[in-house]
């Protein structure tokens, strides 16, 4: 990072500037990640204050709150003692507690915005208000993906270029003044020449270009989002970061010229004081250094009696060899309590976990849909597509949504007509809510009865560049990969269920951020499909065998998906079942519907509205009904609690109540001594659980600058954002209504295996490593036998020695879901 | 049914109850308003339904926008407020009393009245007409309509997309028996109707957002409704009014679906746009006209400009009133003013007719001052109050009358001005600045002392919870029918007194707290 730099280079600022913005895709593509991916080159500690510091964000909880925590004993003294010792001195501990719990803190102000300030200072005008809700509404036009009945007139140009044939031809203008128009068309747009006009030193170009798109970054973040992929927004535009500042510094020449006529003076000439340099160097204060120790002792808190939990095991219980049924499920820490639910139904199943795309990449086109959708994590781009087809599909639709109600007459017939129908309908949601059209249903991702192309006719079958289908040998790959990365090589059950997971939302903008993050926001029950019928194949199975994975001719895979709103499942191609694995799936199905059962019992604990003492299938009528009703804005509450992903066996995990905070991803070190796959695992679960973590994490302890806020004013613009009010900026990041339950704790990642092996193996790429090494992410390595534990950190492991002496046993889990409704701690489960 | 659904909708967010306690208010004041018999007694509800819309609006109070918008709206209901209170005052004079709906029907009665008077009678429905205007977003004011859709879904489904925004089509069929004969303003009612249907569905048809899409189409049809209570199709405009509201209240319930539903019937039906590169006189318009309707017709700069502008610039010129020199002289001029009342006959009756114009220009400049000081909040709130005794002593001095109903006009104030002072300046030592160059938020930390300030400022706002809203209808009974100035002074000092007080508040107390940047979300959000 430069600093100070006097040369203002126009390409590189621009490009920092996207770096930092928010990077978040239109809401159809909603995908969680890191927020603040700028700082990740940082350790956490240094990052995050460095954020907080350059650009006015809350990094943490604040004090009170933590020494609210210390109080109610959630943070634990032994743990916080421990910190202190190890990072302040034995002899250092009485000090810093006293800061900790009494010392009072002042933050000095952010520096983003500073340069800007002084617009209002020493000129007395508002630029922000007479720029933003102009300039807002013509981008959101311009974006516009099928609200307006009257789209941007001009639009196949890029977005500078479409405002200057439209001031070119039209009698109107957007500007106020004659200089700014004539600069425009007169092409003198380049962006240094336009801040010589507003600031005049060339030494606070890049610093009042981040005050300025810092003052929107929604808009900014939308805008830089979609120039660097066009193809997410379905209608598209080209639009860039420089026109939108072009663009902008256009019409703050212009207010300016309004408000003073066209002598003002240049920014530099007037201000009395240079602001501090945005990018000037991080000092740590010492309220940094408390907030971090509160930060790690609260981690640690609950970290310790999760390891503690792990290491302690259940013994006696008879590990039965014969299995009914297998089932894998994604490794969303949604499906951790839905899994424990089919154990205890079924002690004789076993249950895996595993990115919800099962290890096939695609994208895939819906029957008669004009385009395609990518089912896999965001990094990956696919080279295979799948099609469905043979579908019959009734589209429902809803009058209410009819852009003609919005025009003179028609509006004028139909608030008559279908006004008092609305009235109806209003009555009908509050009182008996049903599905409708406007909801998004992960059912109907993909229609159950419908045909897909999944094998490969030949390789010149191919459409825009891709390969339809895949060969027999792609698929015999991945096949493979997949069972060899869970571990389940041997002892395979007559039926092996494969179960990715969707939502259903209605009223939800954000609905895209409820279904599975590994099918880049998509369902996932095409790729369970997709995977279940290359693993029944004769010749797949043939291949396998030859690489020594032999799975018996009786084994079927069964495709299902889970909806974790409604907790319903559905399961595909049954009738592809044999006599003998139909009636055992029908055993199976009462199972699953019984897990089901219990597991919305699990979740209404969360739910102030729903009393949680009420039985089981009264509690899942109930949640059924929250997916289906307006005026809930918590259908689910999603990954929030999340704080946890253990890669390894089920017998680390199988006896422990962890409250559906752990991403669970199986994997057996005996299969892979060497790693392999290991480090396919770690790289997604480090960059997919941790994005998913850190996302909640940022926007819980800033719901308004780094979260969405509250989502009751949300008004939805242009179909890729959402905005307060309608002169408001875009709102990226999480509503206050996913995160207000979730605990701001970074990942563990804890794996199972040889403490060298996943040193070397977190080391293979550079990307994974800076993950763990800079502490995005804790990483805790548990030795498969002796169960010890080792602590990654500065590049070495440790070993590492739980605080907590024993953990709670539970004998009746339902008294203790009964009981409260915040997180409940590790317990086993007896 | 809206409020059902907002109890589920609303769980958990913080201001639950404060929303409800307004959804409340706002009920009592819309039944007020509907079953009200007279104007008098539809006024309070009419006030009542103000200052709930000013704080539903402003219900997110940290944030800047919502703030912003809610004094905006606020002010533009200002504006029809006064509307009323010259309607009133002048029907007062035109029959003598205090006239019921009933009695306007008939036909008799109106019309012997207005026989006489039917320059009045024309004056009287134009009021009407601006307060209606002004409550249904017609032109000019239409754009407070779509600034209002800050709070919580439901709020902005009842209020803008139903009752509120259709109160002004109601107070016109209320008053329908007034002005059926008076075709000069029929005509207008229809034509204002017409511009507005089609200015706002250019301006709907523009929109890329779900919420002000639905409230430029819904001030479209609002202006065909008025069209049609100028023709005189009263049922088919109430069925009309009913079915309007019904549908864009569902439909703003609905919005957040919009997407999900869209991007649906896009994935199947997407054709992608062709577009033509010429130099025609259409696409000259059609681009023109694009930009206009973008811009809203310019409707938001054009009231700046035309009203607020003046106001500010007028209270600049009083820059150099300050707290000590308002004391040291306008109290001794008062004091001079009320001896002057004591020994009227001393005053020449020419100067006579002059002091209440005088005074009451005098109460104007107050509240100019008080609503354009930029910095101290208490001179701002002394002003105010000022104000008050100097528009009583001018009203004094235009009509003798019994003392006791300026001193039923004071009390109210008084107590409650006191009140608000002392509010304020509790919260001075408390954080000692509460200047009123920026929003300062101090509802953030003092939420007891904002509400108890809210109550004080509703009472010195003439607020029917106070004596002194009956006092300042009885002033008005004692302007004639002829002080066209005296009575435009007077309603022009009320109008920016009840700004200048909602700005104060909203100052002192609303919008993001100055003292938490870090816990503060951006201006623009």
């Amino acid at each position: 990072m430069q600093t100070n730099s006097i040369i203002f280079e126009e390409h590189e600022v621009l490009h920092e500037l996207k770096h930092y913005l928010p990077a978040q895709a239109p809401l159809k593509d909603f995908i969680h990640h890191n927020t603040l991916h700028a700082f990740q080159k940082f350790k956490f500690s240094k990052a995050i204050y460095t954020a907080s510091t350059m650009l006015g964000y809350r990094v943490s909880m604040s004090l009170a709150e933590y020494r609210g925590c210390y109080e109610s004993g959630r943070i634990k003294t032994s743990v916080l003692e421990k910190i202190l010792t190890q990072q302040k001195g034995v002899d250092q501990i009485k000090v810093w507690k006293q800061k900790m719990l009494h010392e009072v803190y002042h933050k000095p102000s952010p520096r983003i915005g500073s340069l800007r300030a002084n617009w209002k200072r020493e000129y007395q005008i508002d630029l922000d208000s007479l720029v933003h809700p102009l300039l807002f509404r013509i981008l959101c036009s311009f974006l516009d993906q099928g609200i307006a009945m009257w789209n941007f007139p001009v639009w196949h140009n890029s977005f500078l270029a479409s405002i200057r044939e439209m001031e070119r031809v039209s009698f109107s203008s957007f500007f106020r003044q004659g200089r700014a128009k004539k600069l425009l068309l007169g092409g003198q747009t380049n962006v240094s020449y336009l801040l010589n006009i507003l600031i005049g030193d060339e030494s606070l170009y890049k610093q009042y270009l981040f005050d300025q798109q810092f003052s929107h970054q929604g808009w900014s973040g939308m805008v830089s989002a979609v120039e660097d992929q066009p193809q997410t927004l379905l209608d598209a535009r080209k639009i860039s970061l420089h026109d939108l500042i072009v663009f902008e510094l256009l019409l703050e020449i212009d207010a300016l010229d309004d408000h003073f006529g066209e002598g003002w003076l240049p920014l530099c000439k007037r201000i009395k004081e240079k602001p501090v340099d945005l990018f000037a160097k991080y000092e740590p204060t010492e309220l940094d250094e408390v907030t971090n120790l509160w930060q790690e002792a609260y981690e640690w808190s609950y970290y310790d009696e999760v390891l503690k939990g792990l290491q302690t095991t259940n013994q006696g219980e008879p590990v039965i060899k014969v299995k009914s049924f297998q089932a894998m499920f994604c490794i969303d820490d949604r499906a951790c309590s839905l899994r424990r639910y089919l154990e205890k139904h079924d002690p004789a199943c076993e249950t895996f976990g595993t990115p919800g795309f099962f290890g096939v990449e695609f994208f895939f086109q819906l029957d008669h849909g004009k385009f395609y959708t990518k089912l896999c994590p965001a990094p990956i781009t696919p080279k295979y597509l799948i099609k469905e087809i043979g579908v019959r599909r009734k589209h429902e639709k809803d009058v209410h949504f009819t852009k003609h109600s919005h025009s003179l007459f028609s509006g004028w017939l139909i608030s008559q007509t279908l006004g008092f129908w609305s009235a109806f309908k209003l009555l009908l949601t509050i009182f008996k809510p049903s599905v409708s059209p406007a909801m998004a249903s992960s059912f109907k991702h993909m229609e159950k009865t419908s045909k897909l192309t999944i094998e490969n006719k030949h390789l010149h079958h191919r459409e825009n560049d891709l390969q339809i289908g895949f060969t027999i040998e792609e698929m015999a790959v991945r096949v493979e990969s997949l069972l060899k990365s869970i571990g389940l090589v041997k002892d395979f059950a007559p039926i092996v269920y494969v179960i990715g997971h969707g939502s259903s939302s209605v009223n939800n903008p954000h609905y895209a951020a409820y279904d599975c993050g590994a099918c880049s926001g998509r369902a996932g029950s095409v790729n369970s499909r997709v995977i279940c019928h290359m693993a029944n194949q004769r010749k797949v199975r043939e291949l396998l065998c030859d690489k020594g994975l032999e799975i018996p001719d009786t084994t079927q895979f069964v495709g299902g998906l889970h909806d974790t709103t409604r907790d319903e499942i559905m399961f595909f191609d049954e009738e592809l079942l044999s006599i003998g694995n139909r009636e055992r799936h029908w055993v199976n199905e009462s199972i699953f519907t019984q897990a089901l059962d219990a597991n919305s019992k699990e979740r209404s604990r969360r739910f102030e509205s729903i009393n949680t003492e009420l039985s089981t299938e009264e509690i899942h009528a109930k949640i059924r009904i929250r997916s289906v009703s307006l005026f809930e804005p918590r259908p689910e509450l999603n990954h929030a609690t999340n704080s946890l992903c253990i890669v390894g066996r089920r017998s680390l995990t199988q006896h422990l109540f962890l409250d559906r905070r752990a991403f669970l991803n199986s994997f057996d070190y005996q299969v892979d001594p060497d790693g392999n796959y290991l480090f396919n695992i770690l790289e997604a679960a480090a960059s997919v659980c941790g994005g998913i973590n850190l996302e909640y994490f940022f926007s819980r302890v800033d719901n308004q600058k780094l979260g969405a806020g509250t989502k009751l004013p949300h008004n939805v613009m242009g179909l890729f954002g959402v905005a307060n009010g309608i002169d408001g900026d875009l709102r990226p990041g999480l509503p206050s209504q996913m995160i207000e339950v979730h605990d701001p704790v970074r990942l563990l990642l804890v794996v199972e295996h040889f403490p060298e092996v996943v040193l070397k193996t977190i080391q293979k790429s550079l990307e994974t490593y800076e993950w763990f090494i800079n502490e995005w992410v804790h990483l805790i390595v548990i030795h498969p036998i002796t169960r010890e534990l080792f602590h990654f950190k500065e590049g070495r492991v440790s070993n590492y020695k739980t605080l907590t002496e024993s953990i709670q046993k539970v004998a009746d889990l339902e008294t203790l879901l009964e009981s409260q409704t915040e997180n409940i701690s590790v317990h086993l489960i007896s | 049914m809206v409020t059902i659904y907002s109890r589920y909708y609303l769980h958990r967010e913080t201001g639950y109850k404060r929303f409800f306690n307004t959804i409340l208010f706002f009920y009592l004041g819309y039944n007020i308003t509907i079953l009200s018999g007279n104007l008098e007694t539809l006024f309070i509800g009419w006030e009542l339904l103000g200052i709930s819309s000013f704080l539903l609006i402003a219900f997110y109070r940290d944030r800047y926008l919502p703030v912003k918008n809610a004094v905006k709206v606020f002010s533009i209901y200002r504006i029809g407020d006064v509307g009323l209170i010259l309607a009133m005052w002048m029907s007062h004079h035109l029959f003598q009393e205090n006239i019921t709906f009933l009695k306007l029907s008939n036909y008799e009665l109106v019309h012997s009245h207005l026989q006489s008077h039917s320059w009045i009678g024309i004056f009287i429905s134009l009021m009407i007409l601006i307060s209606a205007a002004a409550k249904s977003a017609q032109l000019p004011f239409s754009t407070w309509l779509p600034r209002a859709m800050e709070g919580p879904t439901p709020s902005s489904a009842i209020f803008y997309g139903s009752l509120s925004v259709h109160m002004g089509v109601f107070i016109l069929l209320r008053t329908f028996p007034f002005w059926e004969h008076q075709l000069s303003v029929r005509i207008l009612i229809g034509l204002l109707g017409l511009t507005t249907s089609l200015v706002a569905t250019g301006i709907a048809r523009v929109q890329s957002s779900v919420k002000s899409q639905i409230a430029y189409s819904s001030i479209a049809q609002i202006g065909i409704i008025f069209i049609e209570v100028a023709a005189g199709l009263e049922y088919l405009a109430l069925f009309h009014f009913a079915g309007n509201a019904f549908l864009r209240t569902y439909q703003l319930l609905v919005s957040p679906s919009v997407v999900s539903y869209q991007i649906r019937e896009q994935f199947y039906n997407f054709i992608p746009r062709q577009q033509t590169k010429e130099d025609s006189w259409p696409k000259k318009l059609e681009y023109s006209l694009y930009i206009l309707c973008l811009k809203e017709w310019n409707l938001d700069s054009f009231m700046y400009k035309y009203l607020w502008n003046p106001v500010k610039w007028a209270g600049k010129k009083l820059g150099y009133l300050t707290t000590p020199k308002v004391l040291t002289f306008f109290i001794p001029a008062y004091i001079l003013g009320t001896l002057l009342f004591y020994f009227e006959d001393l005053v020449t009756p020419s100067i006579h007719e002059l002091l209440p114009i005088v005074f009451s220009i005098i109460g104007l400049m107050m509240v100019l001052k008080s609503f354009t000081e930029r910095i101290h909040a208490r001179l701002s709130w002394i002003l105010v109050i000022l104000n008050h005794f100097w528009v009583a002593l001018s009203i004094s001095f235009n009509e003798h009358f019994e003392f006791t109903h300026t001193l039923l006009y004071l009390s109210g104030i008084s107590v409650f001005g006191l009140f608000g002072y002392l509010i304020l300046r509790r919260l001075k030592t408390l954080e000692g600045s509460i200047d009123l160059d920026q929003f300062r938020g101090y509802s953030y930390k003092h939420p007891k002392l904002a509400l108890a300030f809210l109550i004080a400022c509703l009472g010195v706002s003439g607020f029917p919870i106070t004596p002194t809203f009956v006092g300042e209808d009885l002033i008005f009974t004692h302007i004639h029918e002829d002080q066209i100035l005296l009575a435009f002074l007077t309603s022009l000092s009320f109008i920016i007194d009840g700004l200048a007080i909602i700005r104060i508040y909203a100052r002192v107390f609303l919008g993001p707290h100055v003292k938490s940047v870090y816990e503060m979300a951006y201006r623009s959000s």
